[in-house]
């Protein structure tokens, strides 16, 4: 679906978008107006296919333009793999992947070990160093206000010192639709066009957009295992297991999808895009309930915005 | 879906952390998970009823300290509408953060204790959402348990309210009032068996039909944010202006205005992604492209020929001071407005208005969180388009040329 080329084709009376696409939109042209490096951050995720989808929208009928770049914890779903190449050929996209292993074998960070050993706090080492190297000034993400208490006081244009940090008490105020991007050499910017969008909100979205997501976010079999109440993927050999915790063969999805070692399946037979919609209007769980790295302590997911984490 | 930004303001102790946490959880917004979270903190706080503050506050610092310090943005939804509820604090010296909050809102709400009817913090409040020109306001009344849920305590408030309203610029502005108890429950999503005098809507009720943006804009106002050239063979002439209109609907055919040049052209066709449509209302982001071959950068702001403003290059203003250094006289800032930052100094600070309506002062600066009025001369022509007629560009924000930081914000009228 290289919707890029295809010619404006068919005339509507008046146009009347979703609120929040249309801000959504209104921040990318934002980010490509006023930076000279942007980027955005691609997990692979349903919220970054979402914003590749509202960027090719800001900028119709010109191409994306910025580059992606992937931070490959190397404990990826081979799904969100083989669905990031296909989508990035498929739209003509420049993409960049950096490796959290590269800095492991350098020895810049050291690997955690045991039971809840996960790879998503090395993505800061990592993502940092490819920001400087490409000289990015704008990174834009696809973090969530609603996802947790620490990103609810985000900005959308979140400015960053020298070492990627976060001030949360020295933040700009963000005034009626008044984005202020300046800053000076060596700073950069975080941006979130989906900041005010919830869970179900991208859920609904994907539903009326279309828009193709993994495999792994719909109902399928999968050998899994049950710890703390969650259920971890016991394929692949990416996930610690104990030898008595059992593996059993589940219909299971993902309900957000991040680094394999932190990011547990639920039970579901949801197959369908609608299904999933359904699935999530009535559910009781949050999204990040499945997150077992904001689970640490009270204050994980800020302590660890502080020191560069998206 | 609908989506209704609503800001809310009280005073310490007034309640607002509990009410957001009651709408959460009355309407079965609160996840499990958090909810088992607010009851594990609760108990070891050592309370006997659930602590739904705890919903809210965010960050560690302000978890220790027990108060809302900064912006926090919060989320749920009915089967009607999305809320997003900006919770800003409201002690005088968070003006900042409720400006801020005010900024983004179209509905607001305001907390009264009823056992302490409107007070100083209450005309501060109303103050902010008057010279924000938020469209709704909704008082709530409350604490109405702890005053045995009695009228008369809050009928005094509703009539102490009527001698704000009379002060105040934005005559269009919506007011209602509700008494509810945030802690039981009365009111907020359910209606009350407490209350039988009170037959009006609950706060939810009141919010599901409130329709918003009814005010009209003095005109349609599109600020261009970049100009989109595709370099491809399909599209080799095309250039397109992207934006985000404001204030008015703009259609295909109007005679449109480039500011500040002033050259004119015709709208040739609005275009959304792969579709073309015959207008655009304000609110939407589009790519209009224009009959005639004129120039048009990021900056430059398209109007309507027939309803195209003055410009200037003095602005009188009233600004809201955010940064730690105070405005004096003389300094240099970037003043944005629409997408355009233009250099710009203050050229006189005539007067510091205070927020609880008792008038004004003469001063020669400005510190954080102080409203004035100011005089501010202008290195390139601006819209001089007036704050209570149009709220996208009759704003403007002042940044710092040296820390790049948001300083001020303005509303132009004198």
């Amino acid at each position: 679906m290289d919707t890029t080329t295809q010619p404006i084709t068919d005339t509507k009376a008046t146009l009347a978008l979703n609120p929040l696409e249309s801000e959504a939109v209104y921040i990318f042209r934002e980010v490509v107006a006023q930076f000279d490096r942007p980027v955005l951050l691609f997990s692979g995720g349903k919220d970054s296919i979402t914003l590749v989808r509202l960027a090719q929208k800001a900028f119709f009928p010109a191409k994306i333009p910025f580059p992606l770049l992937h931070i490959d914890t190397g404990h990826n779903f081979p799904e969100t793999i083989a669905f990031r190449d296909k989508l990035v050929k498929e739209l003509g996209l420049e993409l960049i992947v950096r490796n959290v292993q590269d800095a492991i074998d350098e020895g810049r960070v050291t690997e955690e070990t045991g039971k809840y050993a996960s790879r998503n706090m090395l993505q800061t080492t990592t993502l940092l160093d490819a920001l400087e190297e490409f000289k990015f000034d704008a990174a834009i993400g696809g973090a969530r206000r609603d996802e947790e208490k620490a990103r609810a006081k985000e900005r959308i244009f979140s400015v960053r010192d020298d070492f990627g940090q976060w001030d949360e008490k020295n933040q700009r105020p963000e005034l009626f639709n008044f984005l202020n991007g300046n800053i000076d050499h060596g700073q950069n910017v975080r941006v979130f066009p989906i900041s005010n969008w919830t869970e179900l909100d991208v859920w609904s979205y994907i539903a009326s957009e279309k828009i193709e997501i993994p495999s792994i976010y719909f109902a399928h079999q999968r050998k899994t295992f049950l710890r703390d109440g969650m259920l971890w993927s016991a394929q692949d050999d990416v996930v610690f297991r104990a030898e008595d915790e059992e593996v059993v063969e589940r219909t299971v999805r993902f309900r957000t999808v991040g680094d394999m070692s932190c990011t547990a399946a639920v039970l579901s037979t949801a197959d369908t895009i609608e299904k999933v919609v359904g699935e999530i209007r009535t559910s009781t769980i949050s999204e990040r309930g499945a997150r077992i790295d904001d689970k640490r302590s009270e204050a994980a997911m800020e302590k660890r915005k502080q020191q560069g984490y998206f | 879906m609908d989506v209704l930004k609503i800001a809310t303001a009280g005073s310490v102790d007034d309640g607002k952390s509990t009410l957001i946490g009651r709408l959460l959880y009355d309407t079965k917004s609160l996840t499990t998970d958090k909810l088992e979270a607010i009851e594990k903190k609760s108990k070891a706080n050592g309370f006997d009823y659930l602590d739904f503050s705890l919903a809210t506050d965010g960050l560690v610092a302000e978890r220790e300290q027990g108060i809302t310090i900064d912006v926090a943005h919060i989320y749920f939804s009915t089967a009607k509408k999305s809320y997003i509820i900006a919770d800003t604090p409201g002690h005088v010296e968070y003006t900042r953060n409720m400006v801020t909050g005010a900024s983004t809102s179209q509905a607001s709400i305001i907390l009264v204790d009823a056992r302490k009817g409107v007070v100083e913090q209450t005309y501060r409040h109303f103050f902010i959402n008057d010279l924000l020109r938020v469209e709704d306001i909704v008082v709530a009344v409350n604490k109405m348990d702890l005053v045995d849920y009695n009228e008369e305590a809050f009928n005094k408030i509703v009539s102490d309210f009527g001698a704000l309203t009379q002060k105040q610029q934005f005559k269009a502005q919506r007011i209602t009032f509700v008494p509810i108890s945030a802690l039981k429950g009365d009111n907020v999503v359910n209606a009350s068996t407490e209350m039988p005098w009170y037959d009006g809507e609950t706060l939810l009720e009141h919010l599901e039909q409130l329709n918003p943006s009814q005010v009209e804009e003095v005109g349609a106002r599109f600020p261009v944010q970049t100009v989109i050239r595709p370099k491809q063979d399909q599209y080799h002439d095309f250039r397109g202006y992207a934006g985000k209109v404001s204030g008015g609907t703009l259609a295909v055919g109007d005679a449109v205005t480039v500011l500040p040049s002033g050259r004119s052209s015709v709208i040739k066709d609005i275009l959304f992604y792969n579709s073309s449509f015959t207008k655009v209302d304000a609110g939407n982001s589009c790519t209009i492209t224009l009959e005639d071959d004129v120039n048009v950068s990021r900056g430059d702001i398209l109007v309507k020929s027939a309803q195209a403003p003055s410009l200037t290059k003095e602005l009188q203003a009233t600004v809201c001071w955010m940064d730690n250094n105070a405005l004096v006289p003389g300094t240099k800032y970037l003043v944005q407005q629409g997408t355009a930052q233009i250099l710009g100094k203050v050229k006189s600070i005539n007067s510091i208005v205070h927020t609880d309506f008792s008038g004004v002062d003469a001063t020669d600066k400005l510190v954080l969180n102080d409203i004035g009025k100011v005089t501010i001369q202008l290195s390139k022509q601006v819209l001089n388009d007036q704050f209570l007629d149009n709220k996208q560009t009759g704003s403007f924000i002042l940044i710092d040329t040296q820390s790049h930081a948001t300083a001020g914000v303005g509303f132009i009228g004198s």
